[in-house]
């Protein structure tokens, strides 16, 4: 994207019938760490890189609960995503306050959506400049959605965002048509699989890697760190299994390796 | 004079009681709702668990009641959202005074109780009036049944008076089950007396290892 003299002020049209404030805000989403999410018919998982912004300093939190039953990872500018964390905690408690139930997901990023909508159509503000990957359960099942700074937002079966994601998209994309059926364990693997796509080279530990889940019986926290480190152990053990494989390969590696007793 | 007829509140009876001990807390309720006369139900929890070291007994208006509850189990959490972990009962009091006191010109019609344990694992009992006046005590009641109940609860446990000094410690020398039984024998003595407390006493231990509930029938005239 070249500058040109459209892209001054979010109020801005260009002659193409594009807003580029809000363009440039997706580009910031883009250069965040990765973030993928991946969803079953019970149970939906979150993993996220965690960059640091020196040796010195501790990771970036990218993981936000925001009630029992729903939880967002982003990938963007961090203060604006804490900020956003704030207000969907705060719509979920005031909903369970008036109305005794969880906040529905999807009613939870229309929200956030025209939150997000407002900002890319008042001169005075700037578009939010981060990604969220809504990961949640209600009532109608298990739910992922993203939602961008333009204030538009998706559902998803598997979705990637952040920088290098367009390598677990690739790896996601091969496999989604059986996410359905996947296990919690398969799904919690497979996301911890995809983040390490992102990282293509760097070595995957589980000190850079932040897993989320939630599920029917099980209410959104982040998994343990020991337990992601016996998962990223036993997929080194079967490095020789590439990553690549069609799923119809996926059943013979669940049969070979230890049970995975989380 | 001329007729009031703005009376918005009600009074639903019952009565709330809390003893500290140096490493547990006994809260309990009688679980009558009335009005008048008459009763509205005979299983009606006065109790609610704000925190896992928190938990609160009101007695008074149920409508306010719930209202109050819904209010500081919705703080609580923005709080564990904000400070990744949980309230202690002492700053738990503190908020539920504010909370009270927050409508000092229209009250909460309630009576409260908060029990606990404390930072350092001692029982701790917090008695409050309607606008939010509140105290650390060794034991308290509040409701219909407290004048019935207090003047037993000073006898049997002694508690120094906090203007003593050298400061004494407020906590009971019972044992928990030394606890229990004496809060189960002054409902069942508040009962025969006092016509809004009965039917079923709501006994909540909490202690180290978490918290526990049990349920004792009382008269149920």
């Amino acid at each position: 994207m070249f500058r040109n003299q459209y892209d001054t002020d979010v109020t801005t049209w260009s002659p193409a019938g594009r807003l580029f404030q809000v363009e440039y805000a997706m580009e910031a989403v883009k250069q965040g760490a990765a973030a993928v999410g991946l969803r079953s018919t019970s149970h939906v998982v979150l993993a996220t890189v965690n960059k640091a912004a020196s040796d010195l300093s501790s990771h970036q939190r990218k993981v936000f609960k925001i009630d029992d039953h729903i939880g967002v990872a982003i990938a963007g500018l961090t203060a604006d995503g804490r900020v956003l964390s704030r207000y969907l905690r705060n719509e979920c408690i005031n909903h369970a306050f008036v109305y005794e139930s969880p906040l529905p997901v999807s009613r939870l990023v229309v929200r956030l959506a025209d939150k997000a909508q407002v900002c890319t159509q008042r001169s005075w503000k700037r578009p939010f400049g981060v990604g969220l990957l809504v990961a949640g359960l209600d009532e109608t099942g298990a739910h992922l959605y993203y939602n961008c700074p333009s204030g538009s937002y998706f559902e998803y079966q598997a979705f990637a965002i952040g920088s290098r994601s367009q390598a677990a998209k690739t790896f996601l994309e091969r496999r989604f048509e059986s996410f359905n059926t996947y296990s919690r364990d398969e799904l919690i693997k497979d996301a911890i699989f995809a983040i390490k796509e992102t990282l293509q080279g760097d070595k995957l530990t589980s000190s850079i890697c932040t897993v989320a889940i939630v599920g029917q019986d099980e209410a959104f926290h982040m998994i343990d760190q020991k337990v992601i480190e016996e998962i990223i152990n036993s997929m080194e053990i079967k490095e020789d299994a590439p990553a690549d494989q069609a799923p119809l390969q996926e059943e013979d590696k669940g049969s070979e390796e230890a049970p995975m007793d989380i | 004079m001329a007729l009031r007829r703005d009376w918005v509140y009600e009074n639903n009876g019952g009565t709330c009681v809390a003893i500290a001990g140096s490493d547990y807390c006994v809260i309990a309720a009688d679980t009558r709702l009335s009005v008048g006369y008459s009763i509205y139900t005979r299983e009606f929890s006065k109790i609610c668990n704000l925190a896992d070291k928190c938990v609160l007994a009101t007695s008074g208006f149920q409508g306010d009641m719930k209202a109050l509850q819904k209010n500081l189990a919705a703080r609580h959490l923005i709080y564990q959202h904000q400070h990744n972990k949980q309230m202690s009962c002492p700053a738990m009091a503190q908020l539920l005074s504010n909370t009270l006191y927050y409508k000092r010109f229209f009250p909460y019609y309630t009576f409260n109780i908060l029990g606990g344990l404390d930072s350092d694992g001692k029982g701790c009992v917090f008695t409050y009036d309607a606008v939010g006046s509140y105290e650390r005590v060794g034991y308290s009641a509040q409701g219909t049944g407290a004048g019935l109940i207090i003047p037993v609860l000073d006898n049997q446990l002694k508690s120094p008076s906090p203007l003593l000094l050298p400061a004494k410690d407020a906590v009971t020398p019972l044992s928990e089950a030394e606890a229990v039984d004496l809060v189960k024998d002054v409902f069942a003595s508040a009962t025969e007396r006092d016509i809004y407390t009965g039917d079923k006493v709501e006994i909540v231990v909490i202690n180290a290892s978490g918290i526990r509930q049990e349920l004792m029938e009382l008269r149920k005239d």
